[in-house]
């Protein structure tokens, strides 16, 4: 909240829904930059990332400790993943890293619906007083950024593997045959276009409603002492289950990575 | 929804970190779990060989065992073979030994036998020269006679 300001409940959620917003360029319009995204965004980037270089900086081929056991737990678990849909080439070299960053990242990114707002913000409040979000994938602009750099990926995987010739080729002739070639492209541009979208807005949607429905629990809290009690309990319960989709939805956003970088590889 | 800046700046952001993953994370890890894999299948390998060594060296000890055993069997009637020889040779030698003995034995006895015949003969001699005396009753003067004494004596 502002300091010294009583604030409305609709102003309350409006607050914490508004970003740290600067014009990079003249005033603003899309050459704003979403500060607090980015900030949190590269902080959590660095921690975890920084984090497995770490440990595998120092990692033995023998009996391994248990900080580097947990990270083999991690990329064992990613590269399962890929090794069980990515069957076109050398995983190790792309795709299975990739798959890595994306999952780490996200699920950290994710994971900051959970620190409690209110507080967060006595300190944020320092760098920005407007607002500043701390959830960098409730930002449409971040599930985008990943969901598009994967699917201009995807693009050039799927040139790559098959030739400009052969990935026109499909476009026009997958899946009904070259005679039906309009509905053709119009199915592939269907398909072309749903995927970035499905891909970026589930995570938006899904971290976006989990840090309206605190904002709104947080409200309930103001509301009194025994609110406040039913409050922590709603909130309590939720932000159990909200475990569950912090890391369903980052093992969700890694998965869908691996399927389009695989299906780019795959022949029709 | 308003997209600006930010996502070109997250789009960036996310390239760097898949690069770094790509280029400094991934392949150190992937090297020691694959240098892991190869020393335990190393070593399973290093199992699998000694226990076949085991199976292969047990066979020869047991075969070796065999052998000994036959062999000690073998040296063992031949030792039997042998004694029963050596008691042979004893039972002859002991056999011979006593036939000399009591070839010996007999000779002396034979030998004694002729002695007392002989002192028998002088006693009867003497008996007989006595004898001869008490018929002519007379001193015979030994010294005299003792050619014709002899002579009697060698007759008898």
């Amino acid at each position: 909240m502002a300091a010294g300001k009583e604030l409305n409940p609709t102003e309350y959620i409006g607050h914490h829904l508004t970003h740290d917003a600067r014009p990079f360029l003249g005033d603003g319009g899309f050459w704003t930059l979403h500060v607090d995204s980015v900030m949190v965004s590269i902080l959590l980037g660095l921690v975890g990332i920084g984090f497995l270089w770490w440990i595998v900086r120092g990692a033995s081929a023998g009996v391994p400790n248990k900080r580097q056991a947990f990270v083999e737990l991690l990329v064992g678990f990613v590269d399962d993943q890929a090794k069980g849909i990515f069957r076109h080439g050398d995983r190790n070299a792309f795709v299975a890293p990739a798959a890595l960053t994306v999952f780490v990242w996200v699920l950290l990114m994710n994971s900051m619906d959970f620190l409690p707002v209110d507080i967060v913000a006595k300190g944020t409040h320092l760098i920005s007083a407007e607002g500043f979000r701390i959830v960098p994938t409730a930002d449409i602009n971040t599930t985008f950024a990943l969901a598009l750099s994967v699917w201009f990926l995807m693009l050039w995987f799927s040139v790559k593997a098959k030739g400009f010739g052969g990935w026109m080729h499909e476009l026009l002739c997958a899946p009904f045959g070259a005679k039906l070639f309009p509905l053709n492209l119009l199915f592939n541009a269907i398909e072309y276009l749903s995927k970035p979208l499905s891909h970026s807005l589930r995570l938006y949607g899904n971290m976006y409603a989990g840090e309206i429905i605190f904002l709104l629990l947080w409200l309930l809290a103001a509301a009194g002492l025994g609110w406040a009690g039913l409050s922590f309990l709603l909130a309590l319960g939720w932000a159990i289950f909200h475990i569950l989709i912090v890391a369903l939805q980052a093992y969700v956003f890694m998965m869908l990575t691996i399927v389009y970088f695989a299906m780019a590889h795959e022949h029709h | 929804m308003n997209f600006n800046l930010t996502l070109i700046t997250q789009a960036l952001v996310f390239a760097a970190f898949i690069w770094f993953t790509v280029r400094f994370v991934w392949p150190p890890l992937l090297r020691a779990i694959e240098a892991r894999q190869k020393r335990i299948a190393d070593g399973l390998a290093a199992a699998e060989q000694g226990k076949k060594s085991l199976e292969s060296s047990s066979r020869q000890a047991e075969l070796a065992i065999t052998e000994a055993r036959s062999r000690a069997a073998e040296i063992v009637a031949q030792a039997e073979k042998r004694g029963s020889q050596v008691l042979e040779e004893a039972k002859a030698a002991a056999k011979a030994e006593g036939d000399r003995e009591k070839a010996a034995a007999k000779a002396d006895i034979q030998q004694e036998a002729q002695r007392a015949r002989e002192q028998l003969r002088e006693q009867v001699a003497a008996l007989a020269v006595a004898g001869a005396e008490k018929i002519l009753r007379r001193e015979v003067d030994a010294r005299a006679h003792a050619e014709l004494l002899d002579g009697i004596k060698k007759q008898l």
